[in-house]
């Protein structure tokens, strides 16, 4: 099934993914699972290293042109960290560029990142494939 | 489809260079030494293993018998029921692929001694436990890891969980505080109080721990890479109580080799780090006597996704790391070795939790025993503290994960541990609420008062299976010490990012195995429901970093300033004095109510910090 999808998708322009941890949080777990599975999905898979700032994210995302960011964040910071990275984006001149989310995430929270475009915002539990699926259907409509 | 997949395109972005000051510790002619003559220790000791599962039992004629036995079972009795019902289509195996056969017999431990494999209770190798009475003497110490928010929040918690029966205190602390940063550092925005409890300066600490008689609990305080920090403001705060240092009794876990590997709450490079954690090891051993400078954890390398195995094996290979840094130091094994203790995760396979206990001790003692020639039997201990697997929970169907952590609890007495912490169910959402928390400690006084597993030591001692599976960890256990040594060391595997690459190779394949529903989690991806009925949580509030800024800034205004900057240039200078002990300088730049950040900071202009290396 996964080869499957895999051919279909080489036949477009891969799609570049900046996986980022924007914030003092060294749960890593999660994210290097998803840039294997990314990267399975025939992804172009740029990883932030831990640590940085939002403003750090932003500027790789910019430097390395990607199409999607992908935030992770287990320490509750996502409310501060997830819509700096958006605004920054959008005064950088990239609000092109598609922000998912994923973490410790309450459900109350999601709606409210949501207003700052950054969707998905998965929990613990969601699988890999969900998430694949949800990157690729905003990346078509937004190439569309 | 499962192998090994290497992102071809990564980048690691690194800030500048970090520059590695002189101010680090040169390997000295005693652990030169050591690793000269036992430069063989672990292939020697594999050997002896491969010879121990080779060899035939101590009763000929009784195995002979057992076989015949087993012979007729498979052939009159297992064979024709397969015929007529197949058994489940399933991988039996543990989490850390160990094949797990039908039924085990004396056969599978035919070489089994009772003497030398398991020996009884308090007595070498200590499989069965590590004091002679065990639960029969004194029940664990349950201990819940708890803070959020303020110093005045995680300060009513703790008294609240002393009023319901607790017997220890465990502190949590915020991420800002982990990394070392003030509350008002542009690093902590959102970040305040939000993963645990935020301490900036002593003035924090004081109300955190206020009236809580530092004489009489024992306290455990989660923190790595400022723990020297944190326990010269514990010791000024027992100080102030009127506690003399040497009676002040705690852990502070300062385990920085598991934050590289896993855990990843750092500052400095490695080496600047050890160097820190041995200063604090001559000063605790000289001035704090009952205090555990290191609590070798494998909690942290089993949550980012290492199996029961590589938990053992990572964890005592950091544990023989700082018995290495204790020798290096100049001190004697027989006499350090006693305050570092250990803290294991306790995931959801039963038996294989119990076994990797077991094996854990053993291992200890006999490497300190035989490697180390350790003979004082209180240096040979091996004792733990346990956490049920946060990782374990989930977020889907919360209540399951009460049934969870009873089961994770369960296993980890049934292990011998010393001490518990029981997740509360709602902790896959955010930190536990008040009523989530007191059904986790309900839990162990459930194990220990109502279920009568606490009666006798060891009761799965002598169990096939166990025995059978104890070995088994031992000797993969064994294959990982060698292979790190022949990589140079913990330290050296680290920065080439072995240990950090076999973890997320683990991670990822057990996360294809639930995807692919060859391993069941249930209300994950089996026996799923629609509706998710909302749990209400614990919610931190952007006030609480506006109250500590505030509190900061006070402490800021009030203090001696002169003071605070002399105090600030003294441990800079003892930071580049290789030779020097920077403990003393912490606890009179704490005292001076010289902040937690600015402490940090001084490491930073000295020592640099760490960037990891890429790992994918």
């Amino acid at each position: 099934m996964a080869a499957k999808s895999i051919s279909k998708r080489t036949e477009q322009k891969k799609i570049r993914i900046l996986v980022a941890k924007p914030g003092l949080d060294g749960h890593d777990r999660g994210a290097l699972v998803l840039c294997r599975a990314f990267r399975d999905a025939g992804m172009e898979v740029i990883y932030s290293g831990l640590l940085p700032t939002p403003e750090q994210v932003v500027q790789m995302a910019i430097d390395e042109d990607v199409d999607v960011v992908a935030l992770s964040l287990l320490n509750g910071a996502h409310m501060t960290a997830f819509p700096r990275v958006a605004e920054l984006l959008k005064e950088k001149g990239a609000g092109d560029i598609i922000i998912v989310g994923g973490g410790i995430i309450p459900p109350e929270d999601r709606k409210k990142l949501e207003k700052f475009g950054i969707t998905g915002n998965f929990g613990p539990g969601t699988s890999l494939k969900e998430i694949i699926e949800h990157i690729e259907s905003r990346v078509r409509k937004e190439r569309r | 489809m499962l192998s090994y997949v290497i992102v071809e395109y990564l980048i690691t972005y690194q800030e500048t260079e970090t520059q590695l000051s002189m101010a680090v510790i040169v390997k000295s002619e005693r652990l030169e030494f050591l690793l000269e003559t036992q430069r063989n220790y672990w292939r020697v000791k594999l050997s002896q293993i491969e010879a121990r599962n080779k060899a035939r039992a101590v009763d000929q004629k009784a195995m002979q018998r057992l076989k015949e036995n087993y012979r007729k079972w498979e052939e009159q009795i297992l064979e024709p029921w397969l015929k007529s019902s197949q058994e489940l289509d399933k991988d039996f195996q543990t989490p850390s692929n160990i094949k797990v056969e039908r039924v085990y017999t004396p056969l599978d431990i035919g070489n089994f001694d009772p003497v030398r494999d398991a020996g009884l209770p308090g007595s070498f190798p200590y499989t069965r436990g590590v004091y002679p009475t065990m639960y029969r003497g004194k029940p664990w110490t349950m201990r819940m890891f708890s803070g959020f928010g303020t110093p005045e929040d995680t300060n009513k918690r703790l008294k609240y969980l002393i009023n319901h029966g607790e017997t220890g205190i465990s502190i949590a602390f915020d991420m800002p505080t982990l990394y070392g940063y003030d509350a008002d550092s542009e690093r902590a925005e959102g970040e305040v109080g939000k993963c645990g409890c935020n301490i900036s300066s002593l003035k924090d600490m004081e109300i955190l721990l206020n009236a809580i008689p530092l004489g009489d609990v024992s306290s455990s305080m989660t923190i790595n890479a400022p723990a020297a920090i944190l326990t010269a403001m514990y010791a000024a705060v027992g100080e102030r109580q009127g506690v003399p240092l040497k009676k002040l009794r705690g852990t502070v876990q300062a385990d920085m080799l598991k934050e590289y590997i896993a855990q990843k709450e750092w500052v400095y490079p490695p080496e600047a780090h050890m160097r820190i954690i041995r200063d604090m090891m001559l000063f605790c051993t000289k001035e704090m006597p009952q205090w555990n400078y290191v609590s070798v954890s494998g909690y942290h390398i089993r949550e980012a996704g290492a199996d029961a195995v590589q938990e053992l094996a990572f964890t005592l290979a950091d544990g023989f790391a700082y018995i290495d840094l204790g020798i290096e130091a100049g001190l004697k094994v027989e006499e350090f070795a006693p305050r570092i203790s250990f803290f294991f995760n306790c995931c959801m396979n039963f038996f294989e939790e119990i076994a990797k206990f077991r094996a854990a001790r053993r291992i200890w003692a006999t490497v300190l025993k035989e490697k180390y020639g350790v003979t004082n039997p209180r240096a040979l201990l091996l004792r733990f503290h346990t956490q049920t697997s946060g990782a374990s929970l989930t977020w889907q169907q919360p209540i399951n994960n009460v049934v969870r952590t009873a089961i994770e609890a369960l296993a980890a007495v049934l292990g011998g541990t010393q001490s518990l912490h029981t997740n509360s169910y709602d902790e896959a959402w955010a930190l536990p609420t008040e009523e989530a928390v007191t059904i986790a400690l309900r839990t162990q006084q459930i194990i220990a008062e109502e279920t009568g597993v606490t009666d006798t030591i060891d009761p799965l001692g002598g169990s096939y299976y166990l025995e059978w599976l104890t070995n088994e960890m031992e000797e993969r256990a064994f294959r990982y010490f060698d292979k790190i040594e022949s990589i140079g060391g913990v330290l050296a595997a680290v920065k080439a990012g072995y240990l950090q690459r076999e973890i997320a190779e683990t991670a990822y394949r057990t996360q294809k195995r639930a995807e692919e529903g060859r391993d069941v989690v249930v209300g994950v991806n089996k026996h799923v429901v629609e509706e998710e009925p909302p749990i209400s949580t614990l919610k931190i509030d952007l006030k609480v970093q506006r109250r500590q800024v505030k509190r900061l800034k006070e402490v800021r205004k009030q203090r001696d300033k002169a003071k605070v900057a002399k105090a600030l240039q003294e441990l800079k200078n003892a930071y580049k004095n290789p030779d020097a002990n920077s403990m003393y300088q912490i606890l009179k730049a704490v005292k001076a109510y010289a902040t937690l950040g600015e402490i940090v900071n001084i490491g930073r202009e000295v020592f640099g910090e760490w960037t990891e290396p890429s790992l994918l």
